[in-house]
């Protein structure tokens, strides 16, 4: 299996060493990998050091004059440090671009809440108009880095190390039907998919796989429901997709669970794995959470 | 882009003369102070004898840039704009209204020959860097001149794209640093020596004085980026 964040590096340098017109800016992060394009294109890849607002800037200067900026650095500083500038240099220019962050909620378990990023979809929810990625799988992040290069927009590619055992085609705003029940609906945003399977086996539900989540493909959601019952499980802030689902279903009754990191701050080191289990996001802990959902109906209030 | 405009409205044929009447258009006062005037001899310089763009050549991808990164204030600029043939002058009294394209800060997606949306201070120069490689990576002659206030450099965003873009060598990139003295903690003649440290070549002029100004920002391929201090009147 291919580590997806070095599959990023060799998808960026390939595309900028066929496109004159693709720049790649990034911060120290992963220049072990782009260090000889750098000296290839001198002018087309930038590292401009360990300075995160002018990194979205630069990138943005790059779509002012016509090119297509690749953006990296960790997801923590890229997204949330840097914030304003990707808001004001992308949105409020009306300019397009690439960003890739790496990291995510949890890669960088050991090196504690700074390196952490799991507000970082929520973030750019607050900005109209980004197509955003959650690849599950090394070939997802390919697929994805060439699609989001190729088109003229705004998108946002949350690499992370966590991958599922298998990939799925990338096809923005589309979600796919992993396996189809009679009960509720599961909705597994990238690399959480092999969990979520783990966790549903023996039990009557339907898995929709997203590994673009906004678009948010509402559609899908209504095409499958059957019980009108759902269970968002996203591998970044507990219910950044709820409101919508809420707006997918906005004329059907019906219940939402809605799973990923905690907003509470974890403090602690260790693995991945074991932050993931801190928020109920393994196996174990979705089939305890899907259960007592399912298990439980609708109450009337008051 | 709103060209129906730039088809219909008269020729240019304002000069520098003509800048008070149309900054009084949006003031409507008949004399400015030194603090709405004080990017005005700057910004006209830049138009009328530096830079090469104009209105039939804002799209055309080897133009030259001029960044307004200071965004706050820009009546000397929407002045300059008119007089230069941009946009129509009927289009001054009603600024800032609902309807009117023209804010309290400019946007580049509303007012024909504004490059880049400003307001929030610290963003024109960042970008100025970004757009300064794309030229160069363009193989593009052109270069890009960005106007910041002397108080603006207190946003950290602006000590980042320095040290870059000294290092990168950028000698399209030009900045010019419109000094009023009206940071708080002001100390008197730094601004050009820091610049300077970062490998920049550095000019202090009088902000008033068109000779010095156009000599200062004509451009040079030495691998350096140029600031210009252009004092004017404090605060």
């Amino acid at each position: 299996m291919r580590d997806p964040r070095r599959t990023f590096a060799q998808t960026a340098v390939e595309l900028v060493d066929q496109d004159l017109s693709v720049a790649l800016v990034y911060a120290e992060i992963s220049g072990q990998w782009l260090h000889e394009a750098e000296r290839r294109h001198p002018d087309r890849v930038v590292n401009v050091g360990i300075r995160e607002q002018l990194l979205a800037s630069v990138g943005a200067g790059f779509a002012l004059a016509g090119m297509r900026p690749i953006v990296h650095t960790f997801s923590s500083f890229l997204v949330e440090r840097a914030f304003e500038q990707v808001k004001l240099g992308f949105n409020h220019q009306d300019v397009g671009g690439v960003l890739v962050g790496y990291g995510g909620s949890v890669d960088v378990s050991a090196g504690g809440r700074t390196h952490q990023s799991p507000g970082d979809v929520a973030l750019l929810d607050t900005l109209p108009g980004w197509t955003i990625h959650v690849p599950g799988h090394a070939d997802e992040v390919e697929q994805s880095v060439r699609l989001a290069v190729r088109g003229d927009g705004r998108e946002y590619v949350r690499v992370v190390g966590q991958q599922n055992r298998e990939s799925f085609p990338v096809r923005p705003g589309r979600f796919h039907v992993v396996r189809r029940g009679a009960g509720a609906t599961v909705v597994a945003v990238g690399p959480v998919l092999d969990a979520v399977l783990e966790a549903t086996q023996g039990t009557d539900v339907t898995v929709l796989y997203a590994n673009t989540v906004r678009p948010f493909d509402g559609a899908a959601l209504r095409s499958v429901l059957v019980a009108p019952e759902v269970v968002l499980v996203e591998p970044y802030l507990a219910g950044t997709s709820s409101r919508l689902v809420a707006d997918a279903l906005v004329d059907v009754p019906h219940r939402l669970l809605a799973l990923g990191i905690g907003h509470v701050e974890l403090r602690r080191y260790g693995s991945p794995e074991q932050h993931l289990a801190a928020h109920g996001l393994h196996a174990a802990g979705l089939r305890r959470g899907i259960g007592d959902f399912l298990a439980g109906g609708l109450r009337n209030a008051g | 882009m709103t060209t129906e405009h730039l088809t219909t409205h008269r020729a240019a044929s304002s000069g520098y003369e003509d800048l008070p009447r149309l900054m009084s258009l949006m003031t409507g006062d008949e004399k400015h102070d030194a603090a709405a005037t004080s990017t005005l001899d700057v910004v006209w310089v830049l138009y009328d004898r530096v830079l090469d763009v104009s209105p039939a050549s804002i799209e055309d991808p080897g133009r030259d840039r001029f960044f307004l990164s200071k965004g706050h204030g820009p009546m000397a600029y929407y002045a300059t704009l008119v007089a230069k043939g941009f946009f129509p002058e009927e289009w001054l009294p009603g600024w800032a209204s609902y309807a009117s394209p023209l804010g309290q800060h400019p946007d580049r997606n509303l007012v024909p020959g504004v490059e880049i949306s400003s307001g929030s201070l610290g963003h024109g120069l960042p970008m100025g860097v970004g757009t300064a490689l794309a030229l160069r990576a363009q193989g593009l002659g052109s270069r890009v001149v960005v106007l910041v206030g002397d108080a603006e450099l207190d946003e950290g965003s602006n000590a980042e794209a320095m040290a870059l873009a000294g290092a990168l060598r950028l000698d399209r990139l030009t900045v010019v640093v419109v000094d009023n003295a009206s940071t708080s903690y002001h100390r008197p003649h730094v601004i050009a020596p820091r610049f300077a440290l970062e490998g920049w070549r550095a000019a202090v002029v009088d902000g008033r004085n068109h000779d010095e100004i156009e000599t200062a920002l004509q451009q040079r391929r030495d691998g350096r980026p140029t600031v210009v201090v252009a004092e004017v009147e404090d605060r």
